[in-house]
């Protein structure tokens, strides 16, 4: 019978031990989802401002696009990155199939949209209070970017960690790019759905409490940061 | 130091420029010639296209027809808005901005910022947000902005509306500081005192026309439409 019990109990021997494997797990996930995060911030943020401050044609199919993509299910991530990194795919060469690596790239399609489409946002509706200040200046679009940018990070912390969200809690991508390979590319949602269909529920319990744990520390510390620079800078 | 200079004043010309925005005249073909370093203050009651004929002067928006056209090449020229935008940084960053963005040299930025926050009585708050200080505080950092810029042409849009006597007073000061200094002003107000205590001449407008342009003195004493008149004697004009 399981009880919450047994699986917080199972939760707190897992760190208590300080199992090699577990730590591995651990700093594998958190490795994958930031690196994901961090690249598809470098090209989502400057890509999301500019079809903020761009007009021309076909921009709102772009920005309908992103918004639907921001949906696009993990698993059919996967599915496209397998199909270009398998052994007979355009990009099979590579021999990246069932490495971090190909998890990177399956993360980073699935949270680019999401930053790209919630970056536009909040940089349009800044740049509508900015923008006649700006234009006196006469500032560029391009220089106007990083200067949104910047004006909006508090914003865009959040939006930053709606990415990190999506991508430390998907499993779809993972699995099928990464293959949950023991010590390679095991992380720790392959792991509880290995550990749940093995029965092994209060460790896939346990596994699940440390990741939520995680979680919420990353989401609490950028939280304080950005509140503590909001209340500083008014 | 800040080198400010009496520059070889510019002309500006609008040649018949109109403003229409989805079907409604917001300005009617308007012909107007700016020459001199004069104190022009634009007035008329609200919505009476005020602002609107102050930002096609200053090319923020494109006149729907006419042209607006400066003799010679177009001058430096910067705008302080009814309510300062100014950047989530400090004071003294938001002015080491405007200097990043004119190519000055990175070593001179700090100290002219500097000079420039002393001579607008803020050197105390450079190290405040920007967005954290009182109303007038603001105003007076987005005219030191202003002032880095070296603008041939100031134009201000209301930029006492919002604020306290004291207050005013020191953009009033600042104004005319640019002016000592060889900055030509344009100003919007819709203040009788204000712009009797600042204006060289007047451009009254009214419904999107322009009724008169003439010496402060002519516009206060003997207005040659009713609706200045009007205006003047604190009269509602519709």
């Amino acid at each position: 019978m399981l009880t919450s019990d047994n699986a917080f109990s199972t939760a707190l021997a897992l760190i208590l031990s300080m199992d090699n494997a577990l730590i591995s797990i651990v700093v594998l996930s958190l490795q994958v989802s930031l690196v994901a995060v961090i690249i598809a911030s470098l090209i989502a943020l400057p890509l999301g401002a500019a079809l903020a401050l761009w007009r021309f044609p076909g921009r709102n199919v772009v920005i309908i696009a992103l918004n639907a993509l921001m949906g696009l299910p993990p698993v059919v991530a996967g599915l496209c990155v397998y199909l270009l990194l398998s052994r007979a795919g355009p990009l099979g060469a590579w021999g990246l199939l069932f490495t971090p690596t190909a998890m990177v790239i399956a993360q980073v399609i699935l949270v680019l949209p999401i930053i790209a489409a919630l970056t536009r946002q909040q940089v349009e509706a800044l740049h509508s209070e900015y923008a006649e200040q700006l234009n006196s200046l006469g500032l560029t679009r391009l220089r106007m970017i990083p200067t949104l940018l910047w004006d909006a990070r508090f914003g865009l912390i959040t939006v930053i960690l709606a990415g990190f969200g999506r991508a430390s809690a998907e499993v779809g991508a993972v699995m099928i790019v990464g293959g949950n390979i023991d010590g390679v590319t095991r992380v720790m949602t392959t792991s509880i759905v290995l550990e749940t269909s093995k029965g092994n529920l209060p460790m896939a319990l346990g596994l699940g409490i440390i990741l939520l744990a995680l979680v919420t520390m990353i989401n609490a510390i950028a939280h304080i940061i950005g509140e503590t620079a909001k209340r500083r800078l008014g | 130091m800040n080198a400010h200079y009496a520059p070889p004043t510019a002309t500006l010309e609008l040649d018949s420029v109109g403003f229409i925005h989805r079907g409604h005249t917001l300005l009617k073909p308007t012909t107007l010639r700016l020459t001199g370093c004069q104190r022009t203050l634009i007035m008329g009651p609200n919505g009476a296209g005020k602002s609107l004929l102050m930002r096609l002067a200053h090319g923020l928006l494109t006149p729907t027809s006419g042209t607006v056209h400066w003799q010679g090449a177009p001058p430096a020229q910067a705008m302080v808005f009814q309510r300062p935008v100014l950047l989530r940084r400090s004071a003294l960053n938001n002015l080491t901005y405007v200097l990043a963005i004119h190519k000055t040299a990175r070593q001179n930025r700090k100290s002219q910022a500097m000079s420039a926050l002393e001579r607008f009585g803020l050197a105390h708050l450079a190290k405040r947000p920007a967005r954290v200080l009182s109303g007038g505080e603001q105003q007076r950092l987005a005219l030191a902005r202003a002032w880095l810029l070296n603008p041939q042409v100031l134009f201000l849009d209301e930029p006492t509306s919002a604020l306290d006597p004291a207050a005013i007073k020191a953009v009033e000061d600042a104004v005319l500081e640019f002016h000592h200094s060889g900055t030509r002003i344009v100003m919007t107000t819709h203040d009788l005192h204000q712009a009797r205590r600042l204006a060289d001449d007047v451009l009254f407008l009214h419904n999107g026309e322009l009724l008169e342009h003439t010496s402060a003195n002519d516009f206060f004493t003997a207005p040659s439409s009713r609706e200045a008149g009007a205006f003047i004697r604190g009269e509602l004009v519709w």
